[in-house]
């Protein structure tokens, strides 16, 4: 109990119970005008208070759906829809998760060869940092539907274009991460390995691949959740053919928004995953490494 | 294929490469000299992609719809400006600007108004880092839905998006004002407002404007995004989807190069203020106007 009341646990539980409460004081609220009219058209006019608030929370469109209506179209599309069929959500949310993870290992392994150009090559280096950082002003989203069109002109589509985007968003966290880290040992333990004679390659993997490690993971957390969006992003211009992405687009051409809604939510509990596993791989590469946690 | 063409941006990249590999093995003897280098070296490597970029696709004669060479972009740019200055004011002066102004103003707000509450201040930190992690572009549709297709609904996306990373930096940027600073406050028995104003404030700075830079960049991603759910016929993310779909990928490129001026133009302008303000700062004083 002592635990509870100290720690982070009942705060975040509270506030969470708190938003819950304002979801649905807003969900009342904003679905109170069209349950007021259909009413009007229905000429139901000795509606109860009760009988008002039970309407507002469970319209089939609502402006705002309350809650339950989410968690019970979830629950549908999750559990009682078989996961090969195309109104389940796992299998649109297999669709984006799988080109968000093969552009995150893409995009990772580029970072971390670009990572090594840069550290070897002071040409590059000088060249290619400043238009890297740059380049994370930019928004460089905009150019995902344009990939997508133009790849599918040449006859690729499907997973690839998605993953690509995903790759070029999560490449620049790593390459920035990546160099930091490889940067990161002091010059007093660079000098300690150049007093034991060892070679580039010997003080690359015994020295700074080592203390470049968290580094690598922190980007790795930024890169992956960007991958997310990249995905979902371009999965828009393709005209709302599968994956979360395109859920959220035939939603809002249909006013569907409790399939939003549920979309969005699959896609943060897609993307909390993600980075709780990569969170877990960084505590125990770590801890094999000796690090305290 | 003209290999001529290809040839000869080849050579101009490796011509460019060569003295780029010998402007960093230099040892300026001034530092106007060594600033002048560390100009030149990735200015000198931007030319020469777009050299090569357009020797390529000039060359190989790569079909325009693929990858349009720089000079086309660069005369569709100039052809077009009333039309690009149409959308970049609804893009970015509308959506963009008044979206980012209130989302980072209500995160500073917010992160003020918890600031004397441990227990709210622990439980929605927390929740703060975990929505950085989500897809929160996701929202648009639901925005566009509420605030109808014009700014109003992008803006709206742009304000969820920006909140959240402003309300974790500033609240994080208030504790870092050290005890013994604060003591020494006590001692001049200043109540919490003037130690708010003349040293938490201040301290929080570099955070609140880390903070604001993320934001320039998460918000013209969020609106250019919001544009793809449906809007008016003008803005930046409506001319990329159209003209994407009518096979105009020289437009397409105009209005990305448009958005990536105004995104490191913001984010340059922040970073100036930061200077101005910041002054004090360590990594500013170190590194000089570089």
């Amino acid at each position: 109990m002592q635990g509870l009341r100290d720690g982070k646990t009942l705060p975040v539980l509270i506030v969470l119970l708190a938003l819950v409460v304002i979801w649905y004081l807003g969900a009342v609220w904003l679905n109170t005008p069209w349950q007021l009219d259909t009413y009007q058209r229905k000429s139901v006019s000795d509606w109860t208070a009760t009988q008002f608030v039970t309407d507002t929370l469970n319209q089939n469109r609502p402006v705002l759906p309350a809650p339950h209506q989410v968690a019970a179209e979830m629950w549908k599309t999750i559990v009682e829809t078989a996961p090969n069929s195309k109104r389940s959500l796992l299998y649109h949310a297999w669709i984006t998760l799988s080109s968000t993870l093969l552009g995150f290992v893409m995009g990772t392994g580029l970072g971390i060869g670009l990572a090594v150009a840069i550290l070897n090559n002071k040409a590059i280096d000088r060249s290619l940092m400043p238009w890297i950082i740059a380049s994370q002003t930019i928004p460089i989203l905009a150019i995902a539907p344009m990939i997508i069109v133009v790849l599918n002109a040449v006859g690729l589509s499907g997973l690839i274009p998605k993953a690509l985007i995903s790759t070029y968003l999560s490449f620049f966290p790593v390459v920035v991460g990546m160099v930091k880290g490889l940067r990161s040992p002091e010059a007093m333990q660079l000098d300690l390995m150049h007093t034991y004679n060892a070679s580039t390659a010997q003080t690359f993997f015994k020295l700074r691949w080592p203390s470049a490690l968290p580094y690598l993971f922190a980007s790795m957390k930024v890169a992956v959740a960007i991958a997310l969006v990249g995905a979902i992003v371009g999965e828009l211009p393709t005209g709302a053919v599968a994956g979360l992405g395109a859920r959220l687009l035939s939603g809002s051409y249909y006013g569907q928004t409790v399939q939003i809604w549920s979309a969005l939510f699959t896609a943060s509990a897609v993307a909390a995953g993600l980075v709780l596993l990569v969170g877990l791989a960084e505590r125990l590469t770590l801890r094999r490494m000796g690090a305290r946690t | 294929m003209n290999s001529t063409l290809v040839l000869g941006a080849v050579a101009v990249w490796l011509m460019l490469w060569g003295t780029n590999e010998y402007l960093v093995r230099l040892k300026p003897q001034s530092a106007a000299m060594a600033r002048a280098i560390g100009l030149l070296v990735p200015a000198l490597f931007g030319v020469a992609i777009l050299v090569l970029w357009e020797g390529i696709t000039r060359g190989f004669g790569v079909p325009t719809i693929l990858l349009p060479p720089p000079s086309m972009i660069w005369a569709r740019l100039t052809a077009s400006l009333p039309l690009l200055w149409a959308d970049f004011r609804q893009t970015f002066l509308k959506s963009v600007l008044i979206g980012w102004a209130l989302g980072c103003g209500l995160g500073f707000i917010v992160a003020i108004l918890i600031d004397r509450s441990t227990f709210l201040q622990k439980g929605l930190l927390p929740l703060g880092n975990f929505v950085s992690a989500l897809p929160v572009v996701g929202v648009a549709p639901i925005m566009v839905m509420w605030f109808g297709f014009d700014w109003p609904s992008k803006a709206a996306v742009v304000v969820i998006m920006t909140f959240f990373p402003m309300l974790v930096n500033t609240v994080a940027g208030l504790a870092a004002s050290g005890q013994m600073e604060r003591d020494l406050m006590r001692t001049y028995a200043s109540n919490y407002w003037q130690t708010l104003f003349k040293l938490r404030l201040p301290m929080a700075a570099p955070f609140i404007f880390n903070a604001l830079k993320i934001n320039s960049t998460l918000a013209l991603i969020g609106a250019i995004v919001a544009e793809f759910f449906g809007t008016p016929i003008v803005g930046m993310g409506f001319r990329i989807s159209t003209e994407v779909g009518r096979a105009d990928v020289d437009m397409v490129w105009a209005e990305i190069a448009i958005a990536a001026l105004a995104g490191s133009a913001f984010y340059a302008g922040i970073a100036l203020i930061e200077r101005a303000i910041t002054f004090w700062h360590p990594s500013i004083r170190s590194a000089g106007w570089t």
